[in-house]
């Protein structure tokens, strides 16, 4: 299965019923991985649910693979900033749930859940309920979950924002390991850090729009402070405007 | 010892009875002509070996399961049907609002009316009774619903199917069942009424029959019978109920 690329062109959207976003034009080239950055409120999250068919495009065009974006599918799957695991499903259950929606057969369904599992580094705890599970825990658990469907395109809302600081680098170095060239990732933070160190590139989203857009070079292992300083710019021009 | 406990409240309430009735009280409320315990414990046990006692039972529990399930069928499909759609809720909502207040005993008369058979008219009356309690519970529970449950199936590739039975289904289930668990009670208090009015076999039926022929152990007698088929049934859903939630928080469950 070949990563999903994605084109928007001219994209306005609206969440209950006042607009959000207007003339959005910006390409996702297939396997990259884009950080959209922004502060609360500029659209970001938006612009995730629309990607993942959760919300219906007011103008312009949102295209995967070319095709228009029209519902949901397995090839976009979502990984939500709030706890998204079904209560009722142990953490096996749950990251077997894509495999299951499939009709992959129980055994193998289980046998490949544990393994996502393991990776996570939840190996033992495969029969927990979400109840029995910390924060952290369960957000590694809806990481699996979302990755063990192998969607051509990893939609992530501030996955690992809720998280304290040294799960999230776990999380992070996680998803650059787990993360390979045949999976696109769109992923949405307010950390600008996190942004220009698991990016190939930087979104800025500020005033209904694109504010800037920024390359990070390879090999990265820590954050350019140019870089942040740009993507920083680019978010207090649109402080400015919007106060 | 918490055993000891619970069993005090009956124990003494019994106890009371067997003081009242075997003084003949008469203070305020009369216990001169009020059967004793010794009385009702016999009658009982006399019933116990006639074939009439085990009919009633099983006319009452066909009545009221018959009635039930129909009701949590009916009531869960509506409910849900009102919550997840507007038009539906928009054509739908506005006669059960109107039904609603009417108590399901009142609709004895139009049951006799519609009905060729007493039989289907006590179980259109079970029905009606718990189905309200149902319908309300199970769309409160579908609006409860947390919106991403669904959201993360729809994006996983579920469709329209797995989000009903894989989300929606177990998702409502706590909020139900306090629909299901007042339904039953409520089903009874009808079922009882409707077979003291046009029964001709039942617990209630016997129990008011019993008392046109001043037999007042075989009332007690009915009365008991009622209240223990009241406590088993509600028994079971709760039972039930707990089996289909045990994902529930510790602090949700009760």
């Amino acid at each position: 299965m070949n990563a999903l690329s994605f084109q928007i062109k001219n994209l306005s959207l609206t969440r209950a019923g006042s607009p959000v976003l207007g003339g959005l034009d910006l390409d996702v080239a297939a396997g990259e991985i884009l950080a959209v950055a922004g502060s609360s409120g500029c659209g970001k999250s938006t612009l995730l649910r629309a990607l993942a068919g959760l919300l219906p495009v007011a103008s312009g065009e949102l295209l995967a693979d070319g095709r228009p974006v029209r519902g949901t599918s397995a090839d976009r799957a979502l990984m939500f900033q709030e706890d998204a695991l079904l209560p009722w499903r142990s953490a096996r259950a749950n990251v077997a749930l894509p495999l299951a929606i499939r009709r992959v057969p129980r055994a193998e369904r289980n046998a490949r859940a544990d393994g996502w599992l393991a990776r996570v580094g939840l190996a033992g705890l495969e029969r927990r309920l979400p109840r029995d599970l910390s924060g952290g825990q369960r957000q590694r658990v809806q990481l699996a979950r979302t990755l063990a469907g192998q969607p051509r395109a990893v939609l992530m809302d501030e996955p690992f924002g809720a998280l304290d600081a040294q799960t999230r680098h776990e999380m992070q170095r996680l998803l650059t390991d787990v993360w390979n060239a045949s999976t696109t990732v769109v992923f949405v933070t307010h950390d600008v850090d996190e942004a220009l160190l698991l990016g190939d590139r930087v979104a800025v989203l500020g005033g209904g729009g694109l504010a800037d857009l920024v390359e990070v070079p390879h090999p990265r292992t820590t954050v350019d402070p140019a870089l942040r300083a740009r993507v920083l710019a680019a978010l207090g021009a649109q402080t400015l405007e919007t106060t | 010892m918490r055993i000891l406990l619970r069993a005090g409240s009956p124990l003494a309430a019994l106890g009371l009875w067997y003081l009242l009735t075997e003084h003949d009280v008469v203070f305020l409320l009369r216990f001169d002509r009020f059967p004793g315990p010794g009385d009702v414990l016999a009658e009982f046990g006399r019933q116990l070996t006639t074939g009439v006692y085990y009919q009633d039972l099983a006319q009452s529990l066909v009545r009221i399961l018959t009635g039930f399930v129909l009701a949590a069928l009916f009531g869960g499909l509506l409910g849900t049907l009102v919550a997840r759609s507007r038009r539906a809720g928009d054509l739908l909502l506005p006669l059960f609002e109107l039904a609603r207040p009417v108590p399901a005993i009142a609709l004895v008369p139009i049951a006799i009316l519609l009905f060729p058979q007493s039989e289907q008219g006590i179980v259109f009356i079970t029905f009606a009774a718990a189905f309200f309690p149902i319908m309300v519970s199970t769309r409160h529970a579908v609006r409860a619903l947390p919106p991403v449950w669904e959201d993360a199936v729809r994006t996983l590739g579920g469709g329209r199917v797995r989000v009903l039975a894989g989300v929606l289904l177990p998702g409502i289930l706590p909020g139900v069942f306090g629909g299901l668990s007042v339904g039953m009670g409520v089903a009874w208090i009808c079922l009882i009424s409707a077979e003291m009015i046009s029964g001709q076999f039942g617990v209630g039926y016997r129990t008011w029959a019993s008392y046109t022929i001043v037999d007042y152990p075989g009332v007690l007698v009915g009365i008991i019978t009622i209240g223990l088929l009241g406590f088993l049934t509600s028994g079971a859903v709760e039972l039930l109920g707990r089996r289909a939630t045990r994902w529930l928080p510790a602090e949700a469950r009760r």
